[in-house]
């Protein structure tokens, strides 16, 4: 049987930094504001690049740290939700861009959950014998989205990229055991860009709304309810116990969501990596680039017990048991 | 009903108990932001057994308690 283990990590994110302080001078809000309802200070926003050169770049040091050649990689899966174009997809761009000639490569959209999407189906590739490894990204630009008029959502988000090698082992190690899910029937509760199916012999509208919608009472119960019941199932399958985790890493959406999730689970605050002060809500990014920052910083270590959780629209939510 | 819910705010808001009554405006008096409210309407839900909607119209602890007695009738 065979177990698919993360052996190397990367991310970039563009150099461009907009503090609290910035974007008080261009909508009525302040640092303050900002941080205590949310945690985050900086984020990081494009100055030209796009999803796919940013993942391009988490990629490329995924490659530099593990040696690998990209002529050897089997499977690029990219998560996303700002894609540079519907099609192609982001992960047949960065193929051709880190010279991957020979892999198989796909984007998922399951939103802040994706790169927990992503990594499950490159687990199963690996786990029933088709590949041997893959490296799957998580990248956003979600800056070009935003509308600078609604202080109330474009505090929250920025842009930034990350992801892992997915290698095959027969080591009992790397992803241990899922629970992923979707929730279709409050699919309306998140919502962001809408094409109608206007054409020449129809009267529907044939303006695309790029716009988010979020019902803040729906993913709030989303975010505080199913998290902690999708973690502790998680636990169930898996016959573990919450002391037994060295760290969880949660979609970055919002420090008081974390806090609020770590005192359900009745597990400690500083089990919970954080740095959305540093990113904002990087969507499909921010699970890998809390993991990256945490390896990077020697905070993970070879048999460190983790449990990463996302969780977004769709709605979607995905838990992983991962020994390093 | 209303000491219990006095209390959940209490808790959410770190407001002692006796400065909260029935006319407490839950935005301006106890100072709280939208994600306080859902988690006060949250933990509110769970204790009552009810579900909360239209959460927008809320000014007062008082609008609270009669959402949830209209709640608790259904």
């Amino acid at each position: 049987m065979y177990f698919s283990k993360i052996s190397a990590t990367g991310s970039c994110a563009p150099d461009k930094i907009v503090t609290n302080d910035d974007l008080s001078k261009i909508v009525d809000t302040n640092d303050e504001w900002i941080v205590s309802r949310s945690g985050i200070k900086r984020r990081h926003f494009s100055s030209g690049e796009n999803a796919s050169d940013l993942a391009t770049g988490a990629a490329e040091e995924i490659i530099k740290r593990s040696g690998i050649d990209p002529l050897d990689i089997e499977l690029i899966i990219v998560a996303t939700v700002s894609a540079d174009y519907t099609t192609p997809s982001t992960a047949c761009l960065v193929q051709a861009n880190i010279g991957a000639a020979n892999a198989v490569a796909f984007d998922v959209g399951a939103a802040c959950a994706g790169f927990m999407f992503g990594l499950s189906v490159a687990d199963k590739y690996i786990k029933c014998g088709v590949y041997k490894n893959a490296i799957i990204i998580g990248t956003e630009v979600l800056s070009k989205y935003l509308d600078f008029n609604d202080r109330g959502t474009c505090v929250l988000f920025g842009d930034g990229a990350a992801g892992v090698l997915l290698e095959r082992t027969e080591e009992q190690e790397g992803i241990l055991c899922e629970e992923i899910g979707s929730d279709g029937f409050k699919a309306m509760a998140l919502t962001k860009g809408f094409s109608p199916a206007g054409n020449v012999f129809n009267n529907v509208s044939c303006e695309a709304d790029r716009s988010m919608k979020m019902d803040g009472k729906a993913i709030f119960d989303f975010a505080t309810r199913s998290v902690p019941v999708s973690v502790k199932k998680l636990l169930e399958k898996s016959g573990r116990f919450t002391d037994e985790i060295d760290f969880v890493i949660p979609h970055q959406a919002n420090s008081r969501i974390v806090e609020i999730i770590s005192r359900k689970l009745k597990m400690p605050l500083d089990k919970f990596y954080m740095n959305m002060d540093e990113y904002g809500n990087t969507s499909s990014a921010s699970i890998p680039l809390a993991l990256n920052e945490m390896v990077e910083k020697g905070i993970i270590k070879k048999g460190s017990l983790c449990i990463f959780t996302g969780f977004g629209a769709g709605l979607t939510w995905g838990s992983m048991l991962v020994k390093f | 009903m209303f000491e219990r819910i006095r209390e959940i705010i209490a808790e959410q808001t770190g407001k002692d108990v006796e400065e909260i009554t029935m006319e407490t405006n839950v935005k301006t008096d106890l100072e709280a932001d939208s994600l306080d409210l859902f988690q006060i309407i949250n933990d509110i839900e769970d204790e009552f057994d009810v579900k909360i909607e239209n959460v927008e119209g809320i000014e007062t602890v008082g609008d609270v308690v009669k959402i949830v007695e209209e709640g608790k009738k259904d």
